[in-house]
């Protein structure tokens, strides 16, 4: 079974734990622009949106490369960057519509989310469970569960 | 190691930035910031100093565990003399503009003289920089976060700025960083106001700064401190579903919610502006008050509350800048502009609430001043001629009218600006000024809970609840439960839980962690972060010097025995309702005694012996 990131904003606080995660994960510091994970604020309409790579399919990042570098992990299923590959060109960076692969000048590189090999480190450090590592099939089933307790059932027992 | 071990002395007179190296010996006796902050200023400024005199410095200070994983582990704070009380002054805040600092790779910053003309600091990484400030000064807070945003072109620039207030010396003026988290009490920004610096902004992305002692044992110790947190009914469920907002109910049940100036002591409208009240939802658009809840920076209780109003309130009716989201009140301010005034209507308090953080001041001592004025009109002290307009206990419209003034320095606005002990002086009334040291009284009142009485009297930084929070023995029994009344063991707890505030400050960390996390939860993690051995004990003692620390600058400074007093109404007016009916402050049977367990001599000054155990 194959797992995603999935990431719930009604539950985001905005606390930032997973970027730190992520960049202590991938650079072993807190400083929170090395994150491959960015929750935004929306302060006005008082809303926190966690936001990174969902990994697509058909990834046109994948595509766009033109040395091979950025590869497809067939366990996990995340597309994932070779750094000595990798020259920098940034035509990823360009091709992907999210905005989710960036650029690392201190590298020289680009960088991208890369499930942390199926282990995510941000959704270990999520102390809302705003982002869970979750059956790729299923990532809308809190939703069906809580639209199912919703249903209203006695008429039809009555 | 933890610290960057980079400070930046700014001279504002002279327009220059000057890196330094960290005092790593002063690091090892004081911490960080709070502590390590406060032994800078002791050691470089004259305590008879004029607080708006370029001659006082004004400095900002992260923690060790500031920009880490600790939960948390993102407060900042701003040390100074303080115009209000001419005390030490030391203001606290979360959100993200300390861990930014400590991203960008410093510790403290340390500002001196004042700028001819208005700047703000810009810190992008290393690169430190004054940059004109003209066309920012008149500007709100939030008007000067999203101009620094837009000019350097960068989103994730963060910004601690002063408004209006801090810059025309509102004695109880604040910084605020992030929108709506404050450096809020005692008149901070209007000390960076009187430096003509507008803000403080920063961006960090240095990887390589503050390494951490023993990083394996870092994270260990975080994450089983978290789980502490969420396992706490107060820390993992009452904070985030009420924010600290929680308490008013609790506290005006208890009858210790001072009302109208500290008239009564429950208020019959608690209900109307409680935490339950933000989650209702309202008759007039179906929705309620509160958003939802946000955190600071690393935070895994998220307390603060994101409001929106109603629309259609009249403070808000045809101002669509007050109509998103945006900082709810807390608890301390709910009451200070709700229950110190006798108004109820939540809407309002949130519109104030919402001025206060554009404008840059404290709605705590601004609330509680409202209140004194009210009192003054009530007695026919003061007229409807003076202020302009009707001043009864109870009216919304003149609490948020004085809102509006204040914030702009116009009109009655001008004398509710310079707090209440100096308005109740001017009109002949000082004994209705409910103050400690100039600053205003929050939340809890003295009679009804005598630690806390003990806890104002006793506060380096004038009236405060966050200098040793005796309403967790006394009200939540954390760590143990103490009768209100009692007086028996107050002075001890005291002592032990302004101690422990001091380093839970110095390290960087929220006190609200310290409802669920003892000294053995909070200590491994200051150990694992900083090199050097950081036992309990060891941990104590640098919280205890501190405390003596700041003590000694104030009594240097010019304050005395006197000045830890509450005021008369406290000591010699019984309280009117409820289970603490009848009840007065004995401060003076607890004050001897916490004297005595300070090593304080009966004057209040530290012995020969204390000085001696502590190195200070
Ligand atoms: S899964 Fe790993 S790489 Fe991807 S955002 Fe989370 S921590 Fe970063
Ligand atoms: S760790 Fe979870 S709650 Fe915190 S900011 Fe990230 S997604 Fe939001
Ligand atoms: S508990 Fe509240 S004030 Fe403290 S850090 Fe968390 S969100 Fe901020």
């Amino acid at each position: 079974m194959q797992k995603s990131l999935h990431l719930d904003p009604n539950k985001c606080t905005g606390c930032l734990q997973c970027e730190m995660a992520c960049a202590w994960e991938k650079y072993e510091t807190f400083t929170i622009a090395k994150s491959r994970i960015k929750v935004f604020t929306f302060h006005h309409e008082g809303r926190f949106v966690p936001y990174t790579c969902t990994q697509c399919d058909e990834a046109w990042c994948l595509i766009a490369c033109p040395v091979d570098a950025i590869k497809l992990d067939p366990v996990t299923g995340a597309k994932i960057v070779l750094e000595p590959t990798c020259v920098g060109c940034k035509v990823c960076t360009i091709a992907c519509p999210f905005g989710t692969i960036n650029y690392v000048a201190q590298t020289g590189k680009v960088q991208k989310c890369d499930l942390c090999d199926g282990d995510p480190a941000c959704a270990k450090a999520c102390p809302t469970g705003a982002i869970t590592y979750v059956d790729a099939d299923w990532t809308g089933l809190g939703k069906m569960r809580a639209w199912a307790g919703k249903t209203d059932t006695t008429a039809a027992t009555a | 190691m933890a610290w960057t071990r980079n400070v930046l002395r700014v001279n504002l007179s002279a327009g220059t930035c000057t890196p330094e190296p960290l005092n790593m010996t002063w690091a090892q006796d004081y911490l960080g910031q709070r502590g390590l902050a406060t032994k800078y200023f002791v050691s470089e400024v004259d305590p008879k100093v004029d607080p708006f005199a370029p001659e006082n410095e004004l400095i900002f200070v992260t923690g060790p565990l500031t920009g880490t994983m600790a939960s948390t582990g993102g407060r900042y704070s701003v040390v100074t003399k303080g115009p209000l009380t001419g005390a030490i002054a030391c203001s606290n805040s979360g959100g993200y503009f300390g861990a930014e600092l400590k991203f960008a790779g410093w510790d403290m910053l340390i500002f001196e003289g004042a700028s001819p003309k208005p700047v703000y600091l810009l810190l992008i990484d290393g690169k430190a920089e004054l940059v004109d400030a003209g066309s920012l000064w008149g500007k709100t807070v939030w008007e000067t976060e999203e101009e620094i945003k837009k000019v350097h072109q960068d989103p994730q620039i963060r910004v601690a700025a002063i408004g209006r207030a801090g810059e025309i010396g509102v004695l109880y003026a604040g910084i605020v960083n992030d929108l709506h988290r404050a450096a809020g009490r005692s008149g901070v920004g209007a000390v960076m106001g009187s430096k003509n610096l507008k803000a403080v902004a920063v961006r960090g992305t240095r990887t390589d700064s503050y390494p951490l002692a023993n990083p394996k044992a870092f994270l260990a110790a975080t994450e089983a401190a978290k789980k502490v947190l969420a396992a706490n009914g107060v820390t993992g469920q009452g904070l985030p579903t009420y924010g600290t907002q929680v308490l008013m109910n609790v506290i005006n049940e208890l009858g210790a919610l001072p009302t109208r100036n500290h008239r009564d002591i429950q208020f019959e409208g608690a209900g109307d502006i409680s935490g339950e009240a933000m989650h209702r939802k309202r008759p007039t658009d179906g929705k309620a008050n509160l958003v939802t809840n946000g955190a600071c920076f690393g935070c895994t209780i998220a307390c603060g509350r994101i409001s929106r109003m109603d629309p259609g309130h009249f403070t808000v009716k045809d101002k669509p800048q007050y109509q998103g989201a945006s900082g709810g009140v807390e608890y301390e301010a709910a009451w200070a502009l709700g229950a110190a005034n006798g108004v109820n209507d939540l809407e309002a308090l949130t519109y104030a609430n919402f001025l206060c953080n554009e404008h840059g001041f404290d709605p705590i001592s601004f609330g509680a001043t409202v209140g004194a004025a009210m009192e003054l009109y009530d007695l026919g002290i003061l007229t409807k001629d003076e202020v302009g307009f009707e001043l009864p206990f109870g009216s919304t419209e003149a609490m948020v009218k004085l809102a509006e003034l204040t914030a702009r320095g116009e009109g009655f606005g001008k004398e509710i600006g310079m707090g209440s002990r100096r308005l109740c002086a001017k009109y002949g009334r000082p004994d209705l000024s409910m103050t400690v040291k100039g600053q205003e009284f929050p939340a809890y009142d003295g009679r009804g809970l005598q630690g806390m009485g003990l806890a104002y009297a006793t506060s380096n930084r004038g009236a405060c609840h966050l200098r040793g929070y005796m309403v967790s023995p006394e009200v939540l029994g954390i760590p143990v439960k103490m009768d209100p009344q009692a007086t028996e063991g107050k002075a001890a707890m005291l002592k032990a839980f302004q101690d422990l505030t001091a380093v839970v400050d110095s390290a960087g960390i929220c006190l609200f962690t310290t409802f669920a996390w003892g000294l053995a939860d909070i200590q491994p993690q200051i150990q694992a972060a900083c090199e050097g051995d950081w036992s309990p004990e060891r941990l104590l003692l640098v919280g205890e010097r501190i405390w003596n620390m700041e003590r000694e600058f104030n009594l240097a400074a010019g304050l005395t025995k006197k000045d830890d007093c509450l005021p008369p109404r406290l000591m010699k007016e019984e309280a009117k309702t409820g289970p603490q009916k009848g009840a007065v402050s004995k401060l003076d049977v607890m004050l001897p005694e916490y004297y005595e367990v300070r090593g304080w001599t009966a004057e209040g000054v530290p012995t020969a012996g204390t000085r001696a155990r502590l190195g200070v």
